[in-house]
Order: structure tokens, then sequence, then C-alpha cells
């Protein structure tokens, strides 16, 4: 059983198929994405197939449909950070987790996300790990970023 | 009735009317790939534009409704440029392997860049690389040749009722799939193949058994048995430029034999075995209070879709295996014992208008001390692959008959491939079983037809029985709900899973061609007016059969082997 999800598609019993991108912001606000069994009881009480909400959840950005990891990195493609070379940053960024932008890695550590603007163009390119920020990003920088917020101590005592 | 201007010809139009119907009337073409007849239109694809005078831009034919006076320019240099440019964008980042693809010389990019003439690449886009899904026993996707036209999973969700697949992700990174983009294996995916039918492309396709059989062929040690379903001998002509709806199970069966095919079987024979099991299970549940509706299982897509969305009435389906099963258990049982073979040593092939029959021959119910009933199925399209294959040609052939004994039919057998054929079979048998008298007109004209849904109202001896067919699951789904909430007038369901049943299977040859579709039915409908034996329980080698081996209908032994049971799905859907 699960009473989060369950204590919000009761609030949406009588829904119809207009409410199905609120209800959805409203699971991943409180589970932190939208998981197959999430997506499944969706569909039950609108009474929509599961590809149809995964297709409308997929049109846009700001679904995520894997847990977030330990450390949530976000990166900056906005205009600025573009500039600067962000491009170059996201791909040393998957490259280092091994990982596409919006999933997780399988050990549950990390997370990538990629956002329009933080709002911080004066440090660009920017990323952020759990909301700490780090400015003037390099390709070359991220694997000691990375690094250092890993859990075993090991890495993070090279890293240092 | 109005006036229009078409290309400055003068023409009458009807007001709801869209641009492209009347054109269509009128015999003028313009070129579609997101067009689905009878389906409401959603002008993706952009190629049906046109030019109307006073209007801004082009106009897409297919969504776009005539008025009064208007003026149309069909192919203005405007309108083929535009076109032409489409098919330039779409060819950007499609996968150059025409020479590799199943749809080579059958596939609507490839003719249209050829219309248009398209010698160079204007525009090169990024390749997409995207995995092929074949994870399923019937189908195989390969997003990369996908130009996102929409028509999978317009017929999926509303002709079939399933939606299996729909749009995934936006823009550039747009793709079609199931839901978290996993295996269609995991997906509602009932594997009927009208995707594959209606796909302009090779992005959808069957899973291909010819080099399993072709290697079965080759092997000495073998001996390879062959049936063909009731709706093939009607729609493989066309392969070879016959028209639609001629029967040419003589040359077919002649071609099969020199292609090296050691017996040849027709299904047809097991579909008189099917009304004779079938029927009696009917008798025995309407007179000892059984499940009622009684509900068919031929189709095996429909098998999926009850085990996925409707569990709780599994009990409604008839416990007998298809006749395509059927055919694979006597082959492997009683023929095999007749002529002294091990069963091991048969290679037991089926041609099917179908991709979920390759399914259901995987099912592990459908097996007898772990030797499987059938062991490959090939669709229509298969079939016809193998005969060019062979440098055959159906056009120049003499018939031949079938082999005994199982190539006797009767032509209710045959009725198994058009919607409602089943029922009809069924009901002439029945009559004979509960009344022991024949039915005065063995044609029930009610449930014939194109319509989704057909009911009637039987009278047989003192019995009424109410019957319905319906083909197109969405059909299907639209009964079921009536049943659900309580209708009771109903005693026996025909469902195929297929709009129209297996003369639209989704192994028939591709395209969705109305008129041929029709002619099969014709042709099907011919084949019954015309024979000597119109009725399944008269098949000779039928009664045979249950006299030397099974020894009588629904029998513990022809429970062991004809009839089967369901299981509950658990998948996204």
């Amino acid at each position: 059983m699960d009473t989060i999800l369950d204590t919000i598609l009761d609030k949406h019993r009588n829904a119809r198929r207009d409410a199905l991108i609120p209800i959805l912001q409203e699971v991943q606000e409180a589970k932190g994405f939208l998981s197959r069994e999430s997506v499944a009881a969706i569909g039950e009480i609108l009474n929509l197939p599961t590809s149809k909400i995964y297709g409308v959840a997929t049109f846009y950005n700001q679904f995520r449909f894997s847990p977030l990891g330990a450390q949530h990195v976000q990166i900056c493609r906005g205009t600025a950070c573009h500039v600067k070379g962000s491009a170059a940053v996201l791909d040393a960024l998957e490259r280092e987790l091994d990982i596409e932008a919006g999933q997780t890695t399988r050990d549950g550590q990390f997370s990538l996300e990629v956002v329009a603007c933080i709002g911080a163009c004066g440090l660009a390119p920017v990323i952020s790990v759990n909301g700490e920020f780090h400015a003037g990003v390099l390709p070359e920088d991220v694997n000691n970023i990375i690094n250092s917020y890993r859990v075993d101590e090991e890495v993070q005592a090279d890293a240092k | 009735m109005f006036t229009i201007q078409i290309n400055n010809r003068n023409i009458q139009a009807k007001a709801g009317e869209t641009i492209l119907q009347v054109l269509k009337r009128e015999g003028i073409k313009v070129p579609t790939l997101c067009h689905l007849e009878d389906l409401f239109p959603t002008g993706a694809c952009r190629m049906c534009v046109v030019e109307v005078e006073g209007m801004d831009g082009l106009i897409p034919s297919c969504a776009f409704p005539v008025s009064k006076d208007m003026k149309i320019l069909t192919h203005s240099p405007k309108a083929l440029q535009a076109r032409k440019t489409i098919i330039e964008l779409l060819l950007a980042n499609h996968p150059d392997d025409c020479l590799f693809c199943v749809r080579n010389g059958n596939c609507d990019l490839q003719s249209l860049s050829e219309e248009f003439g398209i010698r160079q690449r204007r525009y090169s886009g990024v390749k997409d690389n995207y995995n092929i899904d074949s994870s399923s026993p019937s189908i195989i996707r390969d997003p990369a040749k996908c130009i996102l036209c929409g028509k999978c999973v317009r017929i999926c969700e509303e002709i079939q009722g399933v939606s299996a697949i729909d749009f995934i992700n936006r823009g550039s990174e747009a793709t079609i799939g199931p839901a978290f983009n996993e295996g269609l294996n995991v997906s509602s995916c009932i594997y009927c193949g009208q995707c594959i039918n209606v796909c302009p492309t090779g992005a959808l396709r069957e899973k291909s058994d010819i080099k399993r059989v072709l290697d079965a062929l080759n092997d000495p040690d073998k001996l390879v048995v062959v049936q063909h379903a009731p709706a093939i001998s009607v729609s493989i002509g066309e392969e070879f430029n016959i028209k639609p709806g001629k029967d040419v199970m003589g040359i077919m069966t002649s071609a099969l034999r020199r292609i090296g095919f050691d017996r040849v079987f027709d299904t047809s024979f097991a579909a008189d075995l099917t009304i004779m099991e079938e029927g009696s299970e009917l008798v025995s549940r309407i007179k000892n209070g059984g499940k009622l509706p009684m509900m068919t299982s031929c189709s095996p897509g429909w098998i999926k879709f009850v085990e996925e969305f409707y569990p709780e009435m599994m009990d409604n389906l008839s416990t007998c295996k298809s006749p395509q099963q059927m055919m694979g258990a006597v082959v492997k049982s009683y023929y095999a014992e007749r002529e002294n073979l091990d069963p091991k040593k048969i290679f037991s092939v089926s041609l099917m208008p179908c991709t979920a029959k390759k399914f259901e021959a995987e099912r592990p119910e459908m097996s007898n001390n772990n030797i499987p009933d059938i062991n490959a199925v090939l669709t229509t399209r298969e079939l016809a692959r193998i005969i060019k294959m062979r440098g055959l040609d159906l056009n120049d052939m003499e018939p031949e008959g079938p082999d005994t004994p199982f190539g006797e039919r009767s032509s209710a057998g045959k009725l198994f491939g058009v919607s409602g054929g089943v029922m009809e079979a069924a009901l002439r048998s029945a009559h004979f079983l509960i009344t022991g008298k024949e039915m005065d007109d063995p044609q029930i004209t009610a449930i014939r037809g194109l319509d989704g849904i057909k009911e009637a109202h039987v009278k047989i001896g003192d019995l009424e029985i109410g019957v319905a067919a319906a083909s197109g699951l969405a059909n299907a789904r639209n009964l079921m709900e009536q049943i659900k909430n309580g209708r009771d007038d109903i005693h026996f369901i025909e469902i195929m899973t297929c709009p129209g049943g297996c003369i639209n299977g989704g192994g028939q040859p591709i395209g969705k061609d109305l008129d041929a579709i029709k002619s099969r039915m014709k042709g099907l409908y011919q084949i019954d007016r015309d024979a000597s034996n119109r009725l399944s329980h008269h098949n000779e080698y039928v009664n045979r059969l249950y006299e030397e081996f099974f020894e009588a209908p629904n029998s513990h032994k022809a429970h062991e082997l004809l009839h089967t049971h369901y299981h509950k799905r658990d998948v996204m859907k």
C-alpha cells in the first residue's frame, strides 16, 4: 500500500481526464518522481491508458520517471550558460555519471536534471548540487566536483 | 449540394465533406501519409496540402471542409514544392537501408520519393539511434524508420481500444512506443498487427519465421506439415496481382507442394472440428446452466485482451483451442499415431492472416508433453515472400487438391475467416445438435457484413438464442461493458480481433483497402454458396476422427488435446 499516493488519488476520485496534469504534478511533488505504479494508479481513476499518460508526461520537461538521487545535480542550460559552454559541461556530467539528463544512477547517489535558468548568469556556466552552486564550471572540473560528493570516502579523499 | 472549383473544373460537393473526400471521389490523387479512412483526421503529415484561393498558406485537405464557391488548386507549384520538401525532410534522418528493408518495393515513403523524383539529399539530419524492440513474439518495432504519422497509435486506440502505444517526448526527440518506453512484451499490446498494416514504412513488421521454416524444409529428418487459414486463399492472390477475393486454394496448394511441404492441410477442417467442440460446449452450457454468454476463443488477440482487461470474464470464454492449435494437436497425436510417425519429427507450420497467431503458438498451454502443437506461423505476407523466393508465380500454376485426412472441410469452416462466420457455422451445427434437424436456410444474413457489432435472436427448436458478433476490439469492449452492466439476452458471442475478421487480419497484405477487404468477404461467402457441404457436422473426416480417436465431442481425450485454459495478465495498461 502506498498511503501518500492513495491520499492524493482519494482527493481526485471523481476527476476527469482534464485533471491529469495537476494530478501528475501533485504526485511528483509528494513522491519526487512518477513511478510505474503511480502512473498505473492515476490511469485507473482517470480511465486513461498508461501509454497516454506517459505520452503527456514526457511532452513536458517538468516530469521525471526515476527517483531523485541523494545528490541532485542541476545544470543550467539558459542563454548565458549556453554561450559560456554548458553543452560541453552537460556532456561531461552525463559521461561522468553514466546517465542521461533526467535519470538517476543505479546506486541512487546522483540524479541529473537540465534546468532553463537558475538566475546566476554572472557565474555561468553554473551547476548546482543539492542547492550548492559551482560557478564557471569547465568540462574538466566535473570529475572533481562529482567526486567531492561521492559517499565513498576514499574517492572523496582523492578529490581533496 | 453546391459547386466548388477544383483545378479550374466545376465540381459538386456536399456540406460537411472534407476537401480530400471530394478529391478522392473525383479521382484526383493527392498523397497522404497520416490519413486513415473513417477516423478523425489529425493533419499530421501535411502531404495532402492544397492551395485555396483567398486563404493564407496551404490547407491540409484531409482536415478542411469544403464550402460554396471554394477554388482549389491541388497540384500548383506551391503545393507540389511543399510536398516535395516534406518528403525531403522525412528522408533527412531516415535510415538509408531500403535494400535491406522488409518494405522495399512496398513503402509509402519510398514510392513518394520516387514519384517526386527526389535524386539527392537536400537535408541531412542526425540519424536517430533507437533500439529495435524485438521483445514480443509477433511484432518488431524499429523506431528509427518511424515517420511519426501516428496511424499505429490511432488504430490501436480508436479501432482496437487497446492503446498499447502513444507518442513519447516532444519535437525532434519524439518517438512512438509503449508506456515507459518498455518492450511490447510487457505492454498491453495484443499483437493483432493492425499497426503493421497501416504503417507507411518499415517501422513495424512481423517477427519473421521464414528462416526456421526453410531450415525445417531442408532437414531430411523432418516431416513438414502445413495448414492454411480460411482467409488466406482469398487474399494471397493480391500479392501476385490476382484480384482480391478470388479463391486460389488449389493453386496455393500446388505452390506449397513445390516449395517442399510434405503435407498440405486446411485449417478449415480444424474449424469444423472447433464447431463440434464449441457447439457441444454451448449446448451443454445452455442445458446445464453453465456460464453464459459463452464467448468464442479463436482469435488470440482477443484472448490476450480478455486476460488483460476483463480477467473476471475469462470463464465466459469457450475453453476450445483455436482451429490452428486444434489442427496442430491432432496432427501430432491422431495423425502421428495413424502414420506411425514420431511427433518430435513433425514440423508443423501454419499460414495465418494474423500476427497474434505467432504469440498463440508460443503459449505454454499450446503443447502436449512439451511438444508444441505448432512449430512456426507464417503470415500471408511471409508466405508470399517464400513463394516468390522459390521463383513461383501463382498466375501460371495448375490447382491441386489437399492431402487427406485434414484437407476436407465444409464451407462453414471456411467462414471462420470473416466476422460473423464462426457464429453462422456454429448455429448451423447447434441447430442439428439440439433438434436433430438441419436449418431450413443455413444462411444467417443478420450477422453478415462489416458492421462492428451484429446481433440476432435465433430460434432453435424451443430455444431462443441471442447471439452477437463483434469485430475490432473497441466494439468488443463496448459489448463487454453491456454484458457487465447486466445485459442478459445474449447467449453466444463471437469476437474477432480485427475489424471485419481475419480477411482484414494484421498478417494480410499491407494497406487498408476497403474494397479489397469487401472482395475477400464476398469471396468467402461465394465459396459457401457454391459448396456441396455447408455444415461442419457433415464433415466426414471430422466424424471419422471422433469414431477412431476422440469418441465424442468434449470427451476426456478431446479436453486433453483440444481445450485450454486462460491466465490473468498483469501488464501496463
